[in-house]
């Protein structure tokens, strides 16, 4: 099967052409180095099958940073046979040079000036026929967001392909390092065939930055965006949830009990009580998970995270970090595992490393549908934001003191150079496209853990079968009475405890488990939950589950990431104990002020 | 006309780069970026605290920390 491998500086626009040509769902926004794995799909062009590979943005082969080797060796190990190599327009006079770099690795080229759209604003005009004469290359102009050029390229690509590959040089890097040659081929080259106006036009970009980069409201603003964003998520999605909710306890009645009426009673109970309450209150949160999602696609499309990593810097190079690190606990408010997996961009592995110990602190959107679902079973609707805004700001609290901590183990004097591109705004297609993949990944999920996990707590909770379900002669009661002494001092009783081990696997699981472990679901658990708890038992039980370690996948990219067994055990020993000790000190302290 | 470092400049200034005495990792991560000798630099903003500054070459904006840009010598303008 042929090959074809984009390549192009960060933030070109790659993945979005890679989703338009394959239809898939590669992460697309508007920060330098989003994607940081190989992707790759398959599709019909010229009537052969074409494998299309999106590559890390790189900005020169010579890089030594991850993302960079990771190309590096992919073009070396796998000779594609055509290049896309895509350049924003209206950045060419710099990205050029990539381009005269690629081209001496002697494999067939097609080149897309991508942004088109946003050169034509910019008032940046390029004559293509003469740069492809002068550059002996196919050059395109294209707009991968709305599809002008792309019907004219893809037949580019497809003549392209008819070729043989002329093969890859033998000695890549010297034949890099000809710099020199490459500036005056770049004079050349843009003088003929670029202009450029003196001034860039982008007057909206100015305009917003002026005001969201203020010197002291720039971090205000942020707060309050951040507020409204997380308030947004709770007014919309709550209800929804709620309703779902509902929806699936009026099905199960309506439809379930008297269908499965016929079987045995055991087998009833591990379907209804078990499965369907386990994954139906869990499933009721795929609304909110949306919404999270499509806002915060449109936040990390528009180019703000790059603001917030310019306004945070100040304070991050304090904790030993900097922006990127505060963009990538950003992005963990999402998941963990690919925040987690962002660190490649950064050279310093002890820079790296010590952010890896803060992403996991992130309050990610499993564990947000723990404490919406707490919040709002337990405190008013008045409070209930608060008090979730409230968790957020101890999730950076927590990150913030953990880098205080070890920073001075992680030292580094990694440099923080990073673009700032211009705001754009997400189209509507984009946006569906990155709900749809945050639904098929909580779908995954769920198949994969959640119903694995119900099932686990049902069986431990019902045998052996002589025992009162949930009562303290199960499994489950055993185990919740052994671990009394660890979490009667936090002020967890037995059944979250039972809920928080499973929460190790998955922080959806929790809310699944206790509707099997209390046999309820929806609305009835949380009226038994509100009854059962006070409002200092279940902050406490916030607090240890955002903080204690957030999941197995996790787990698994620390290790895979950091290649050091004993820095995942840090991570880990770390989360718990720290989990355990905020915990203590709030239940206690709570407790002793007469609460 | 007077010869500094990009780090002395304030906001609005404008300056040629003279020269860039930065780590070999660092300066081909700006020579990527754009910031070569002899091409025009103009400061948009510092952040508070001893922050970052954002600065223009041609038509990219990028940020970068004062240790760094004290690592660029520039002529103002």
């Amino acid at each position: 099967m042929k090959r074809i491998a984009l390549l192009g500086m960060p933030n070109t626009g790659k993945s979005t052409l890679f989703n338009r040509m394959t239809g898939g769902a590669a992460r697309v926004g508007n920060w330098p180095g989003i994607t940081v794995e190989l992707l790759s799909g398959k599709i019909l062009l010229g009537g052969d099958m074409v494998e299309i590979i999106d590559l890390p943005g790189i900005y020169d082969l010579h890089g030594f940073s991850d993302d960079e080797q990771v190309v590096r060796h992919f073009l070396h190990d796998n000779v594609p046979d055509l290049a896309l190599v895509i350049l924003n327009t209206t950045q060419i006079e710099r990205q050029m040079s990539l381009l005269l770099q690629l081209k001496q690795l002697n494999i067939n080229f097609v080149v897309m000036l991508n942004m088109a759209d946003e050169a034509k604003k910019f008032g940046i005009t390029v004559d293509v026929t003469k740069m492809s004469a002068l550059l002996e290359l196919p050059i395109f102009l294209l707009s991968a967001k709305y599809g002008s050029g792309y019907p004219e390229a893809l037949q580019a690509i497809t003549r392209a392909l008819r070729y043989p590959t002329p093969g890859m040089a033998e000695q890549l890097r010297s034949q890099l390092e000809q710099d020199e040659h490459i500036e005056e081929e770049m004079a050349r080259v843009l003088q003929h065939s670029v202009q450029v106006p003196a001034r860039l036009s982008d007057q909206l970009t100015e305009k917003l930055d002026s005001v969201l980069l203020h010197p002291w409201l720039g971090l205000p603003i942020f707060f309050a965006v951040m507020y409204l964003l997380f308030q947004g998520i709770f007014i919309f999605g709550q209800p929804i949830q709620a309703g779902v909710a509902t929806g699936f306890t009026w099905l199960r009645e309506a439809a379930l009990v008297p269908l499965l009426g016929g079987l045995p009673q055991a087998i009833q109970g591990l379907l209804l009580d078990g499965i369907y309450n386990g994954v139906a209150t869990v499933a009721a949160f795929v609304p909110i998970i949306v919404l999270f999602f499509l806002f915060m696609a449109m936040i990390e499309d528009s180019g703000y995270l790059s603001r917030a990593a310019f306004l945070m810097d100040a304070l991050m190079a304090r904790l030993g970090l900097d922006g990127r690190g505060f963009v990538m606990l950003l992005m963990g408010f999402g998941c963990n595992v690919p925040a987690l997996m962002g660190t490649r961009v950064m050279r310093s592995r002890a820079m790296r490393l010590l952010t890896m110990l803060v992403i996991p602190f992130s309050l990610c959107s499993a564990r947000l549908q723990v404490f919406i679902f707490f919040t709002a079973a337990l405190l008013s609707a008045k409070a209930a934001p608060v008090v979730l805004f409230s968790l957020y700001l101890f999730s950076f609290a927590t990150a913030i003191l953990t880098a205080l901590i070890f920073k001075s183990r992680f030292k580094n004097s990694e440099p923080f150079v990073l673009e700032l591109p211009p705001y754009r705004f997400p189209t509507l297609r984009q946006m569906v496209l990155r709900g749809w993949v945050e639904v098929r990944h909580f779908l995954r999920r769920a198949t994969k853990f959640i119903v694995a996990g119900v099932v686990m707590v049902w069986l431990l909770t019902h045998l052996p079968p002589s025992a009162v379900p949930a009562s303290h002669d199960t499994i489950a009661g055993m185990i919740g009475s052994a671990l009394q002494p660890i979490f009667a001092p936090i002020g967890i009783n037995e059944q979250l405890t039972i809920a928080l081990i499973f929460g190790f696997i998955a922080k959806e699981i929790v809310i699944g488990a206790l509707a099997v472990i209390y046999g309820l679901s929806g609305t009835a658990l949380s009226g038994v939950l509100g009854h059962q708890l006070d409002w200092v038992q279940a902050y406490s039980f916030m607090l240890f589950t955002l903080l204690y370690t957030p999941c197995l996948a996790t787990v698994a990219t620390l290790q895979s990431e950091s290649k050091q067994t004993t820095f995942t055990l840090l991570s880990l020993v770390w989360s718990l104990g720290l989990a355990w000790l905020v915990s203590f000190a709030f239940y206690q302290g709570a407790r002793a002020l007469g609460y | 006309m007077c010869a500094t470092t990009l780090a002395a400049l304030h906001s609005g200034d404008t300056a040629t780069i003279v020269s860039i005495h930065a780590e070999e990792a660092l300066h081909l991560r700006l020579l990527a970026l754009g910031f070569r000798t002899g091409k025009r630099i103009e400061i948009i903003r510092k952040a508070s605290f001893s922050g970052p500054l954002q600065v223009r070459i041609g038509t990219t904006d990028v940020m970068l920390r004062r240790i760094e840009a004290a690592k660029i010598k520039v002529l103002k303008s």
